[in-house]
């Protein structure tokens, strides 16, 4: 198709129809772009630049606004005992489902990434966990983390071990949400990397095992490597989810508002705390506002590691592809 | 890809490769490569189903209790067969919560969020990837940062909009936060720029198709694919949201989800664990039917998101 030797028609003697189209040609664009960032602008963009002019208020749920308090809620949520207890069970559930699911994700992807028999049904298999909703996982873990009944209090009392208070001690209520997390992400981040796994070209592996690498060497000195960009995009997007961990918790003891004792009180829950049972929305909104740098720091943090490491690997990188094309070269 | 390998001669066997001859180097590639995709044992067998149990068991079992009694959940080993009583257990938690209304609204407000979200995201997404306008590089980027804001932390000027408007209670109190997404922009312009060539676009011009032809009759047949992974995605996360439905609907007038919470808080210290159950299982059906009729889509979707993301 070679249309591009055709002129356009001279600025001077447009007809009305050229008019126009011209019209049509320069503003259309903007029109099919406007709706999204109107929409987003309202819904997006705007809650979460007033939630920071609420955050600067006394501010109760049904009275409305009251008096210019400054950072004064800022500084009663940052000494709030509360407020770091909520971190430190973000930050401990986070490392318990991050960690085991990141590892196992991995090893199900290496798995995945060989010459395998029904590779369709595997992979629709792990990502069944996936299609079910986090109310309805919690409401199926809550039978399997019981105290007095359920398949594993049944197989502790079968070797007669002491029954788990999974919904009052700290450790095991948050290795119970850390769980309801796991089963349900591993399968989709197994994906994830099996899609990073699989875009390393063969000839790389073809070599290496030349050499003499076996597979466990391969997989340590190759594919690691390799998939290292799709293993960071899966920390960050684990990180920005797992400080915003809120329907596990709210429902793994739904009377309360993360245990009778604050024992899985995450961040979240405790900003919906004050804002709807407490109805202050002025500390609820500094919450918000809290979290909120929190993720964007976060999220500069990786992006900077990404960077780093972008950077340092551009040697090897480079080596490393030089390598087989020499060895290519030669045979 | 080494066209070599197709080289027909048969290598003389030899175990050290001498990287003289040609013809030897190949043969024992083509052998290493075999052995490279050789079939996996069954080690590799024997833990893929066994992270399949271990994802299939909570929902298996869930359907096992929600088919038998509450005390069923005591048995040692635990019962993993089926009972007789799934029905007479879903109805009593038809009874308990307004569970169908909730299924009829969550199916109303995925449907209409889906709509929209792929709708505004094809027509933006397009734009971005094959028109040329003032700014286009600039807006882009603040799509792909806004991409990164987590939109739930702005849940309360949106409830106090919503209370303005007297639409709590109500689904569009639910649809119209989600009706644009910047991840939906962000896709349909990294599916389209590959997949429409600039001359199609051009060509359609030259054939004096205006702006909206030539988006109706070339980027809309072509974007298909990615509109139909895009709404996928949108209607699944709309389907099992909660936060902001729990806020936003009344129990009266619930969605899924929210049935199902207050369904899983009605017995108070005693719940009947069998109706909870079988009510969960009610609450999977759905999106369990979506999963086997394009399972196949979900997992190639993400897949490709993973290549190109």
């Amino acid at each position: 198709m070679t249309t591009s030797t055709l002129g356009r028609p001279a600025r001077s003697e447009l007809t009305f129809r050229q008019k126009v189209s011209r019209f049509d040609y320069t503003f259309s664009p903007f029109l099919y772009v406007a709706p999204f960032f109107v929409l987003f602008a309202l819904i997006g963009v705007f809650p979460i630049a007033y939630t920071l002019n609420v955050s600067l208020y006394d501010w109760h749920l049904l009275e409305g606004q009251g008096e210019f308090v400054g950072l004064a809620n800022y500084v009663s949520i940052l000494s709030d005992p509360f407020f770091w207890n909520a971190f430190g069970n973000t930050v401990s559930i986070f490392l318990l489902s991050a960690i085991p699911q990141l590892v196992i994700a991995t090893g199900i992807a290496a798995l995945l990434d060989q010459a395998i028999r029904g590779k369709t049904f595997w992979r629709m298999s792990i990502l069944l966990p996936y299609i079910v909703a986090p109310v309805a996982v919690t409401v199926i873990f809550l039978q399997i983390f019981n105290q007095y009944h359920g398949p594993i209090a049944g197989l502790l009392e079968l070797f007669g071990l002491e029954p788990i208070r999974w919904a009052f001690d700290v450790l095991p209520s948050h290795i119970a949400i850390a769980t309801m997390v796991n089963w349900r992400w591993t399968g989709y981040n197994a994906l994830l990397l099996l899609a990073a796994m699989q875009a390393v070209p063969r000839d790389v592996y073809e070599s290496a095992a030349l050499d003499g690498a076996n597979k466990i060497r391969r997989f340590w000195s190759i594919t690691i490597p390799m998939i290292r960009p799709t293993l960071i995009f899966v920390v960050i997007t684990a990180t920005i989810g797992g400080l915003q961990i809120f329907t596990e918790p709210r429902l793994f003891d739904g009377r309360t508002y993360g245990g009778s004792d604050r024992q899985f009180q995450t961040i979240v829950l405790y900003l919906y705390e004050l804002a709807f049972p407490r109805r202050d929305f002025g500390q609820a909104s500094a919450t918000a506002w809290i979290l909120f740098l929190i993720i964007v720091l976060v999220g500069l943090i990786s992006y900077a590691i990404t960077r780093a490491i972008r950077t340092a690997d551009v040697k090897p990188a480079r080596i490393s592809a030089a390598s087989i094309g020499a060895q290519q070269g030669e045979s | 890809m080494t066209a070599t390998v197709t080289s027909p001669k048969t290598p003389k066997p030899s175990k050290s490769p001498s990287f003289e001859d040609r013809r030897v180097v190949d043969a024992e590639r083509r052998a290493k490569r075999k052995r490279a995709y050789e079939r996996p044992g069954v080690l590799t067998y024997a833990l893929l189903i066994a992270f399949f149990v271990g994802s299939a068991f909570p929902l298996w079992w869930s359907f096992v209790i929600g088919s038998r009694q509450s005390s069923d959940t005591n048995l040692v080993p635990p019962a993993v067969l089926p009972g007789p009583n799934f029905l007479s257990n879903a109805m009593k938690a038809l009874e308990t919560v307004p569970f169908l209304q909730g299924l009829l609204n969550s199916i109303l407000i995925s449907g209409a969020i889906t709509v929209s979200v792929v709708f505004f995201s094809t027509l933006a997404g397009y734009a971005f990837a094959k028109l040329r306008f003032r700014g286009r590089t600039g807006l882009l980027l603040a799509v792909i940062a806004t991409m990164a804001i987590p939109t739930q932390l702005g849940i309360i000027p949106l409830f106090m909009l919503m209370a303005e408007w007297q639409w709590i209670g109500t689904l569009q109190a639910v649809i119209v936060p989600g009706m644009v997404t910047a991840f939906g922009v962000f896709f349909m312009r990294q599916y389209l720029v590959d997949v429409i060539p600039d001359e199609l676009i051009e060509a359609a011009r030259m054939d004096g198709a205006s702006m909206w032809g030539t988006f109706r009759h070339v980027a809309l047949p072509a974007a298909r694919p990615a509109m139909a992974v895009l709404s996928l995605f949108t209607f699944m996360a709309a389907w099992t949201d909660y936060l902001w439905p729990s806020l936003a609907l009344s129990p009266r007038n619930p969605s899924v989800q929210t049935a199902l919470a207050a369904l899983s808080a009605s017995g108070g210290q005693n719940p009947d664990n069998a109706m909870v159950l079988a009510g969960a299982v009610l609450s999977v059906i759905p999106l369990l039917i979506l999963f086997f009729v394009a399972g196949k889509q979900l997992v190639a979707g993400i897949m490709q998101g993973a290549v190109k993301g």
